[in-house]
C-alpha cells in the first residue's frame, strides 16, 4: 500500500481496475499526505472518502483542483480575501466532468489572486513552497497544483492557464503542464481571469497522465458557448521515436534573458530529440516579441471587467458604509491585493473612451499577427519548441517588488495563449539542481500529436521528478 | 426674435422586454410576479464562474422585429460588455451590442428606424425608506427576477416632431410589436420602455439644436406630456436667450416637475468592449426564413386589406388594424357566421357600439362573443330586430352575456314589421293626435316624427320606421 503513492494516476487507475489497489486506501493515503501539507499547497483538503467508492475510467484516482474552480458547498476563494469562504451553490463543468469519470474531489489547491501571478506570491492564503526548495517559489498561477503534483501530495490536479499559469508552474516544480487548445475545455464554473485566454488543463506526473486527465476534461459544453470539444478522441501516447518530425525554434524567442543553465537543459533536450529522428530549424515568429506587451493589454481589460461583479452586494467580502460608493470602494479596497488592483486599474485605462483603439484595439491586432505568425510557422515545422520559462525557480520574495521582472517570466508562455494554440511543458533535466521545462506547441487542436511528441521526449529524457516526492 | 416659431426634433428610444420562455443568457423562466429572486441561477445573479449563453429564441424575435420594422439584418453580430457599477447589475457590465448590432436602418409608418439590439434587462431595485429613490433610503433590496430578460432596444432617428406625433407613432410600435407576439408592449408593467431625444430649432430651419435626453417614462400619457413639458422649457430657455445644456432629465408626471439626472460632463465611460464569453451571431438562412415563416400580417398591412377587400373607409380601417384586438376581434366575427354572414362596415359601427360599453381594452376580454356581435349585426340588416331594440340587446350581451337571438325571444324584443301587430298600434297613435292627423292630411308631412315617436315609445323601439310611416301613409290614403 506504501506503493501507491509512487505509482503514476494512471498506473493507480491500473492497479484499481486490476482490483490490487482498493480506491478507498488510495484516496485515503493521499488524504493523509495532503492534510499534513507543509507547502501551503491547499487551501481546503477533504475530510474524508467519499462515501461511494467513484466508479468510472479513472477508477477512484483522487484530483487536486485549484481554487477558482466551483465546487459546490466547498471553499472556491481564487485565492482571494474578497471570496474568503465563499461557497458555491454549484460545481465546474469540468470538475463535474471529471468526477463523474471517478476522479473524486481531494483538495483545493492554492493560486495567486485570481490567477494574476507567476510565483504564487500573490495569494491571499500565503505564497506556496517549491517541493525541490522551500526557499522557493513554485511558480503560478497554478502554484498549489504543480507543487502538490511535483511532491506527491495529489497524484494529479486541474490548474488553469492564461498566459502561462499551467506550463510555468509545471516547469519550476518538474512536472508535465498541458495547457489546451481554447474551446478544448469549458470554462463554465472557472472563475474567470480573462476569459479570451483562459484554459483550463492537467498538471501530471508525466504525460501520460496528462492525456489521461485530458481525454475526460475536453468536450462540447452547452453552458459554455466558446467551447468546442476536440474533434477526435484523446489517445494515450505510444511514440517511441521522431522520425521526420521538424522541430521549430523560434529565432526571436531564444538566447538574450534566458538563464544559462536554463538554456544548457533546453539545448540538450534538442539533441536528444535529434537522436529520435527530429530535425531542429529555426523558425520565425515575427510578432512573438510583442506579445507581452499586448497581452498586458488585454487580460488586465478584461480581468477588469470580469472582476466588477465582486462589488460587496451579493456574496464574498463586504465592508459596510453608509452609502453604496464607499461601499464598494472599501470592499474593493481590502478585498483584492495589490497586483489584482494594479491590473484593473491597468484594464480599466486601457479600455477607456479615447484610449480603447491605441491600447485594446492595438493589442487585439497584435494577438491577430501572433496567430498569423504561428499558422505560417506550421505550415514550415510540426511544432515549436521553447524553454518553458527564462529561468528556474526563483527565491520567494525576489521579484515582489518589481511587477515587470516578474511579467517577463511569461515571455515563452503568452505567444501561444494569444494564439490559442496547445502547448505543454515536460521537465528537461535541471539547472542548479532546479528543474527546467521544455515547452512544446503545436496547431489548434493537435493534442493527440503534442501527446505523442512529448511522451517520446519525455521516455528519452527519463527525468526523475522523486527527488520532489517526500 | 421673441415670435420665432420653434420647431421639436424627436427621436425614441424603446425597451422592449421580449416574451420569450427563458432569460437572455440563462435557462430561468421569465418572472411575472413571483416571490423575489425565485426565477435566478447562477447565471443571472453574476455567480463567480458562470457564463452567458444566448437565447436563440430571443434572436429569433429580434429577426421578427428586424422584419417588421423593414431593418437590415446583419449576418453576423456582436455582443460587448458595457460596464458600470450598480446593485442592479450583478456582473458590474450590461451584456449589450455596440457597434455591430443585429439590426440597422428601417423603416415604420414615417419614422426611420436607426438600429434595433438585443440586451439583458437590469435586476429590480426596491428603496426602502421615504424618499423611494436610492439616494437617502433607508435600505435597498435587490430582485433578480428580472436581472437578464430580454430586450430589443429600438433606437429611431429623430423624425418625430411632436409630442402627439411620438404618442400615436409609439402606438403603431406597440401594435406591431403586440401583433408579431415578441411581446407584452405593456407599459405600465414596465415591459415597454420609452426615452426620448428632445432638441427644438427655429421652424423651417435645418440644423440641429442640442438636446437634452428624457429617461424612462412609463405610460403614454407622460411621455406625450413629459416631451410636451421638455419643449416648452427649451422654448423658454431659448426665447430667454439661455442656450440648452446637454444632459439627461427625469420628468416627474406628478409635478411635471424635469430635473437633471446627469451632465455630458458627468456621462458614464461605459468601456464598451466585445464580450469574450460569447461567440458571433450568425445569421443563418435557415434562421431568416423561420423568421419570415414567423411573420404575422401587421397593422399597416391589415389596414390596406380591410379597405381593399372588405370596402371600409381608410380611417375607419387604420382604427381597426392598429389595434390588434380590435382588428382580431372584428376577423373573428367576420368569419363565425356563416349563414348570415353581416355586412362588415355594419359590423364595425356594432363593435365601436361594443368597445364604448366596455371597460377593458380588448373586447375578447368581455362578456361578448364576437359570434354574438356577428348574429346581433346581422340581425339588425335582416330587419328581424330594430338599431335601437338591438342596443338594448347589447347592453344585455354586454352585461351577463349570451346569444341575441335568445334575448329578443325572451324580452319580446323582436321588430314589430308591418303585420297586424303594428297597425292598431298605429291607429292608437293616430287617435291620440288628431292635430298631426289634419296636418298630414293637409299634405304636410313633417309631423309625421310624433306618430312614428309614438309608435317607438309604445313598442320599446320593436318597430320599424319605415313600416310606421307606410302604414300612416295607406290609413290616410297619402
Ligand atoms: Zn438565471
Amino acid at each position: 500500500m506504501t506503493d501507491a503513492v509512487a505509482l503514476t494516476a494512471a498506473q493507480a487507475a491500473a492497479a484499481v481496475e486490476a482490483g490490487d489497489l482498493d480506491p478507498r486506501e488510495l484516496f485515503e493515503a493521499y488524504r493523509a499526505r495532503a492534510a499534513a501539507d507543509d507547502l501551503n499547497a491547499f487551501v481546503w483538503v477533504a475530510g474524508e472518502a467519499p462515501g461511494e467508492p467513484a466508479s468510472g475510467p479513472l477508477a477512484g484516482v483522487p484530483l487536486g483542483v485549484k481554487d477558482l474552480f466551483c465546487t459546490e458547498g466547498v471553499p472556491s476563494q481564487a485565492g482571494s480575501k474578497i471570496l474568503e469562504g465563499y461557497r458555491p451553490p454549484y460545481t465546474a463543468s469540468v470538475v463535474a466532468r471529471l468526477a463523474e469519470a471517478g476522479a473524486p474531489l481531494l483538495a483545493k489547491t492554492n493560486q495567486d489572486e485570481f490567477a494574476m501571478g507567476s510565483s504564487n506570491e500573490n495569494s491571499a492564503f500565503g505564497p506556496v513552497l517549491n517541493p525541490w526548495d522551500r526557499s522557493r517559489v513554485p511558480g503560478g498561477s497554478s502554484g498549489g497544483s504543480a507543487a502538490a503534483v511535483a511532491a506527491g501530495l495529489v497524484p494529479w490536479a486541474l490548474g488553469t492557464d492564461t498566459g502561462g499559469s499551467i506550463r510555468q508552474p509545471a516547469a519550476l516544480c518538474g512536472i508535465v503542464g498541458l495547457k489546451p487548445t481554447y474551446g478544448a475545455v469549458s470554462r463554465f464554473g472557472m472563475i474567470a481571469f480573462a476569459s479570451s485566454l483562459d484554459q483550463a488543463g492537467p498538471l501530471t506526473r508525466d504525460v501520460t497522465d496528462a492525456a489521461l486527465l485530458f481525454r475526460h476534461m475536453t468536450g462540447r459544453d452547452p453552458r459554455d458557448s466558446t467551447s468546442i470539444g476536440l474533434p477526435e478522441e484523446v489517445r494515450l501516447p505510444s511514440a517511441r521515436r521522431l522520425d521526420g518530425i521538424r522541430l521549430g525554434v523560434p529565432d526571436d524567442l531564444t538566447g538574450e534573458g534566458v538563464e544559462p543553465g536554463v538554456m544548457a537543459a533546453f539545448e540538450a533536450a534538442l539533441d536528444r530529440a535529434r537522436e529520435l529522428g527530429a530535425t531542429v530549424e529555426r523558425v520565425a515568429l515575427p510578432h512573438a516579441d510583442y506579445g507581452l506587451s499586448a497581452y498586458y493589454v488585454l487580460a488586465p481589460a478584461e480581468a477588469s471587467s470580469n472582476l466588477a461583479r465582486f462589488d460587496g452586494v451579493r456574496y464574498g467580502l463586504r465592508v459596510e458604509a453608509d452609502d453604496l460608493l464607499t461601499m464598494y470602494t472599501r470592499t474593493r479596497h481590502d478585498g483584492f491585493g495589490a497586483e489584482v488592483k494594479r491590473r484593473i486599474m491597468l484594464g480599466t485605462y486601457a479600455l477607456s473612451s479615447g484610449y480603447y483603439d491605441a491600447y485594446y484595439g492595438r493589442a487585439q491586432r497584435v494577438r491577430t499577427k501572433i496567430a498569423e505568425d504561428f499558422k505560417a510557422a506550421f505550415d514550415a515545422v510540426d511544432f515549436v519548441v521553447t524553454p518553458t520559462s527564462p529561468g528556474v525557480a526563483f527565491e520567494l520574495g525576489a521579484k515582489t517588488g518589481d511587477p515587470l521582472s516578474m511579467y517577463l517570466n511569461d515571455y515563452f508562455t503568452v505567444p501561444m495563449s494569444l494564439a490559442g494554440i496547445p502547448a505543454i511543458s515536460i521537465p528537461c533535466g535541471l539547472s542548479e539542481g532546479l528543474p527546467v521545462g521544455l515547452q512544446l506547441a503545436g496547431p489548434a487542436f493537435s493534442e493527440n500529436r503534442v501527446l505523442d511528441a512529448a511522451f517520446a521526449l519525455e521516455q528519452a529524457l527519463g527525468f526523475d521528478g522523486s527527488g520532489a516526492r517526500q | 426674435m421673441s415670435d420665432v416659431a420653434y420647431e421639436a426634433v424627436i427621436g425614441l428610444e424603446i425597451h422592449v422586454q421580449l416574451s420569450t420562455r427563458t432569460k437572455m443568457f440563462c435557462g430561468c423562466e421569465l418572472g411575472f410576479g413571483e416571490p423575489p429572486n425565485t426565477r435566478t441561477c447562477e447565471v443571472c445573479l453574476g455567480l463567480p464562474g458562470a457564463l452567458p449563453v444566448a437565447n436563440a429564441e430571443a434572436i429569433h424575435f429580434g429577426l421578427m422585429i428586424g422584419l417588421a420594422l423593414d431593418c437590415d439584418l446583419a449576418p453576423r453580430s456582436i455582443f460587448h460588455r458595457k460596464n458600470y457599477f450598480y446593485p442592479d447589475l450583478p456582473k458590474g457590465y450590461q451584456i449589450s451590442q455596440y457597434d455591430e448590432p443585429l439590426c440597422r436602418g428601417g423603416k415604420l409608418g414615417d419614422v426611420r428606424i436607426h438600429r434595433v439590439h438585443l440586451e439583458e434587462d437590469a435586476a429590480k431595485l426596491i428603496h426602502l425608506g421615504t424618499s423611494g429613490r436610492l439616494h437617502g433610503s433607508e435600505a435597498s433590496i435587490v430582485d433578480f427576477n428580472r436581472g437578464g430578460t430580454p430586450l430589443a432596444e429600438i433606437v429611431t432617428e429623430p423624425d418625430l416632431r411632436s409630442a402627439e406625433d411620438a404618442g400615436e407613432w409609439l402606438r403603431l410600435l406597440r401594435t406591431t410589436l403586440r401583433r408579431l407576439g415578441v411581446s407584452d408592449v405593456n407599459m405600465e408593467e414596465g415591459s415597454l420602455r420609452c426615452d426620448a431625444n428632445i432638441s427644438i430649432r427655429p421652424a423651417g430651419t435645418h440644423e440641429l439644436g442640442t438636446k437634452t435626453e428624457l429617461k424612462n417614462m412609463n405610460s403614454f400619457r407622460f411621455i406625450e406630456r413629459g416631451i410636451r413639458a421638455e419643449i416648452a422649457r427649451q422654448e423658454a430657455l431659448l426665447r430667454a436667450g439661455e442656450p440648452v445644456v446637454q444632459e439627461t432629465l427625469h420628468f416627474d408626471p406628478r409635478t411635471e416637475a424635469i430635473t437633471s439626472l446627469r451632465s455630458k460632463e458627468e456621462a458614464h465611460d461605459y468601456r464598451y468592449f466585445p464580450e469574450p464569453d460569447l461567440t458571433p451571431v450568425g445569421i443563418t438562412d435557415a434562421m431568416l426564413e423561420r423568421a419570415r415563416a414567423a411573420m404575422p400580417e401587421l397593422p399597416a398591412a391589415r389596414a390596406e386589406r380591410f379597405e381593399r377587400e372588405l370596402g371600409l373607409p381608410a380611417d375607419g380601417a387604420r382604427l381597426l388594424a392598429w389595434r390588434t384586438e380590435l382588428g382580431d376581434y372584428f376577423e373573428a366575427a367576420l368569419a363565425d357566421d356563416g349563414d348570415d354572414a353581416p355586412e362588415p362596415q355594419a359590423l364595425a359601427n356594432w363593435l365601436n357600439e361594443l368597445v364604448a360599453r366596455i371597460e377593458t381594452d380588448d373586447p375578447a376580454e368581455s362578456q361578448v362573443q364576437p359570434r354574438a356581435l356577428a348574429s346581433l349585426a346581422a340581425m339588425v340588416a335582416g330587419k328581424r330586430v330594430t338599431q335601437n331594440a338591438a342596443k338594448q340587446v347589447l347592453d344585455r350581451l354586454v352585461a351577463e352575456g349570451g346569444d341575441p337571438a335568445a334575448i329578443v325571444e325572451a324580452e319580446g324584443l323582436g321588430a314589430i314589421g308591418a303585420g297586424d301587430e303594428l297597425e292598431p298600434v298605429v291607429q292608437q297613435a293616430l287617435d291620440a293626435n288628431p292635430d298631426v292627423v289634419a296636418k298630414l292630411s293637409a299634405g304636410d308631412m313633417k309631423p309625421i316624427g310624433v306618430i312614428v315617436g309614438h309608435v317607438m315609445r309604445e313598442t320599446r323601439g320593436r318597430a320599424d320606421g319605415g313600416a310606421v310611416t307606410r302604414i300612416v301613409r295607406q290609413k290616410l290614403g297619402l
